[in-house]
Parts: structure tokens; C-alpha cells; sequence
């Protein structure tokens, strides 16, 4: 499975995501840079976190009318799937590729540190390699986080099964609502969830609970 | 030149930690029977045209495409 990453002015953790991806699937990703305006053939496409634009007006507000945005959404469409961490996930909330918005954390506080999060929904394209209700680790690192969507957004989500993570144990690090920390969209191949995944796939790591997502995303393992 | 301002604040209902962190704030600087604080942006914009009718339309798509996210936030717009 091919694989490609988005690179904005203003990400910073593109590498560890090409890291990531290169070690659970054997083959580098190829880069895409924000004036792109056709996405090579890939299965996957990746928005790592970072502050793009330095997060000026809204985060990811802009990032998500640049170019690049437009052929990701035309990709999107035609069934590619789409993960978008941290920063790329606001970017893809601010796109409209998924419900809801993301606000500034409730402790006000940058929260950088990890969190227990609960496999709500497995039976996506992105978790099966896990099992519903599982309960993995992941470090979490950003000041806007605190996941919002209105009364009927939320009831639709929760109904569809598309809330797919959420935070356990009382470690929600935001104050979002629901303890949402992943959504996926309707048609379940846009998936954007604030954890860093990638930054636990490996004993180097302290452990490897995130490597199951990309070897859900990139097939690695049996459907 | 048309001067207009655009105004975006948080919906009803919409939690503003950065609101209630300055209410707090307010309180512990003496001000007392604030009932609420709620933080807003404004933007202050010259358009080159003399057409209010095509300025307040341009403006509304802006707010709709980029200055406001209407998922959490509403904008009201005036023309000087």
C-alpha cells in the first residue's frame, strides 16, 4: 500500500509521520507540498500535526484553503483514506471533511504528555487491528484540542459509530466533549484524531500501541 | 473605499475557556457582578470599491469562507 504525507509551512512532525510509515510498511512515502494541486495514486494520505501557519486566525484555518486541500478532498471522495493527526486534524475540521471544530484546551494549558485512549469503534478501516473497548496508550501534545460539535452532530456521530477514539480513565487532557479525541467521517475514510500514534510504534518508543492504526490504514495486516 | 468591520464571537452554548479565564481574572482585580465574559475577534477591512451592496455580499462570503468557522462561531458585519 502507497502512502503519501502533506507538508505545510509550519508542521513539524512530517518526518516522524514518514518515520512512521516508512517502518510499518517498508515503502517511504511520497511528499506532497501545499501548491499541489493532483495527489499521486496512494491508498493513504497522511496530514501530520504542527502548527501550519503558525496557526494564525483559527488552527489549521488556513492550511485548509490552500490548494493542496482541494485535491485531497477530490481524493477523499473517490474513497482514499485520509488521517489527519493533531494539526491535521483541525485542518480537516476546518475543511468541512469531518463534523465538529476544535477549541482551545479547557485547562488553557499546552498539554504535552500521554493519555489512555479507548478503542470505541474497531470495525474501521483505520482500528482493525484492534478490538472495541481495548484500551491503548498515546502521547498527546497540543493547546487546541477540546473537541466540540453541536447537540445533533454529536448524536449522529455517536449513533453512526464514528467517535472512534476516546479518552479513558480520566485522562482526558482537553475538556472535550464526550471525551471524543477521533472522528471518522459517514463514509468511514476520513479519520482525524488529536494523539500522536506515530510517536509510539516502537520499543525504541517506550511501546507500540499506535502501530496498529497504520498497519490498519496500510493493510499490513490481515483484513 | 469601503471601511467595514467584521465581528466574530462564540455561539450560545459554545464553552469559551479564554472567556471564563478573564472573568476570573476580572473578579480577582476587584470588578465585581460580571455575569459573563465571551472573547471575540474582530477584523477591520478597506475594500476598493464604492458598491456597499457588492462590499456587504463579498464580506459575508468571507466570513462564511475563512473568518468565522459557523460551526462554533456567528460574525455580524457594518459598513462605515
Amino acid at each position: 500500500m502507497k502512502s503519501a504525507v502533506v507538508q505545510l509551512p509550519g508542521l513539524n512532525r512530517d518526518r516522524d509521520m514518514i518515520a512512521a510509515l516508512t517502518k510499518i510498511s517498508g515503502h517511504k512515502p511520497v511528499t506532497v507540498w501545499q501548491t499541489e494541486t493532483e495527489i499521486p495514486d496512494v491508498d493513504l494520505i497522511v496530514i501530520p500535526g504542527g502548527f501550519s501557519y503558525g496557526d494564525y486566525l483559527r488552527c489549521g484555518a488556513i492550511a485548509a484553503r490552500m490548494p493542496v486541500m482541494q485535491a485531497i478532498k477530490a481524493k477523499a471522495d473517490q474513497g482514499v483514506k485520509v488521517l489527519g493527526v493533531c494539526n491535521g486534524f483541525q485542518i480537516l475540521l476546518e475543511a468541512g471533511l469531518l463534523p465538529g471544530a476544535l477549541m482551545r484546551n479547557a485547562s488553557l494549558k499546552f498539554v504535552c504528555r500521554e493519555v489512555k485512549l479507548e478503542i470505541v469503534n474497531a470495525d474501521t478501516a483505520f482500528t482493525r487491528a484492534y478490538s472495541k473497548g481495548q484500551v491503548i496508550r498515546s502521547p498527546v501534545a497540543h493547546h487546541d484540542g477540546n473537541y466540540f460539535a453541536d447537540a445533533e452532530t454529536l448524536k449522529a456521530i455517536e449513533s453512526n459509530g464514528q467517535v472512534v477514539f476516546r479518552y479513558a480513565e480520566g485522562t482526558n487532557p482537553n475538556g472535550s466533549i464526550n471525551d471524543i479525541a477521533g472522528v471518522m467521517n459517514a463514509k468511514g475514510n476520513v479519520l482525524g484524531m488529536m494523539p500522536h500514534p506515530e510517536n509510539l510504534i516502537e520499543a525504541a518508543h517506550g511501546g507500540s500501541d499506535g502501530r496498529g492504526i497504520f498497519a490498519s490504514a496500510l493493510a499490513v495486516i490481515a483484513a | 473605499m469601503i471601511k467595514a468591520r467584521v465581528t466574530v464571537t462564540l455561539k450560545n452554548g459554545v464553552l469559551d475557556p479564554q472567556g471564563k479565564a478573564i472573568e476570573g481574572a476580572l473578579g480577582a482585580l476587584g470588578f465585581d457582578g460580571i455575569g459573563q465574559v465571551r472573547q471575540g475577534k474582530v477584523f477591520d477591512l478597506q475594500i476598493e470599491t464604492a458598491d456597499k451592496a457588492k462590499a456587504e455580499a463579498d464580506l459575508k462570503a468571507m466570513c462564511e469562507k475563512l473568518l468565522a468557522n459557523t460551526v462554533i462561531e456567528n460574525y455580524t458585519i457594518s459598513l462605515a
